[in-house]
């Protein structure tokens, strides 16, 4: 599983839009590039404003786990 | 796409503060450089302090009694203040605060009586010649 190499897990969880995805772009900010970053997102809106922001700036998203009341995004900086 | 977003912020009400600071982020998210060119009562609403003072935010007229129910479901539901909002998409990314040079006189107003995050002034000449090669919003 990728997720025994998850650098930084960050609960964004309670935080409404943007702030899962600032939350995220702050811990990618601070990581080296291979590096994985987790976040948790109970704001819908993340479902989709993450994914496309993986794939605008050009990451991998590893995994979106839907753990029913939060999601869960895995997210590699490949670059 | 353009990857400058220059934003005129003329009003100085929180739903549209509100919904400035957050396109903001997303344009700073989405690499975009950001320079807001802050006039008029949306200078006011920069005044040190005011976005944390209830008795200084305010609400367009007509919309004035969905007040307190916003004010709640921004509580439940996580939302943050605007301009904390703003301030992270300044950390996250290139954004640039500017104060609008006649409004700041005629309000009678110092920098320092702004926040942190005005970055300085800009005449209104300064401010159209940053937006040739920029996309404009007005807020």
């Amino acid at each position: 599983m990728a997720d025994t190499n998850v650098k930084q897990e960050i609960d964004a969880r309670g935080s409404a839009c943007p702030g899962p995805l600032m939350e995220l772009i702050r811990g990618i900010k601070a990581s080296g590039t291979g590096d994985v970053v987790a976040v948790l997102s109970s704001d819908p809106g993340s479902n989709k404003d993450i994914p496309d922001w993986v794939e605008k700036i050009g990451y991998e998203l590893v995994a979106n786990e839907d753990h029913g009341d939060y999601h869960r995004f895995v997210v590699r900086k490949s670059k | 796409m353009k990857d400058k977003l220059n934003v005129i912020v003329m009003n100085g009400t929180v739903d549209k503060l509100l919904a400035m600071a957050t396109i903001v982020s997303g344009a700073v998210a989405m690499g975009k450089e950001v320079n807001l060119f802050v006039t008029f009562w949306g200078l006011m609403a920069f005044k040190k302090g005011a976005w944390q003072d209830p008795s200084q935010q305010k609400l367009p007229a007509e919309y004035q009694e969905f007040g307190p129910m916003m004010q709640e479901r921004m509580q439940s539901m996580g939302i943050n203040p605007w301009m904390q909002t703003l301030m992270t998409a300044k950390e996250i990314g290139e954004v640039k605060v500017y104060a609008c040079s006649m409004t700041k006189d005629m309000f009678g107003m110092e920098l320092d009586q702004m926040e942190d995050v005005v970055d300085g002034e800009k005449g209104v000449a300064g401010f159209i010649s940053m937006c040739d090669d920029a996309e404009v919003l007005v807020f």
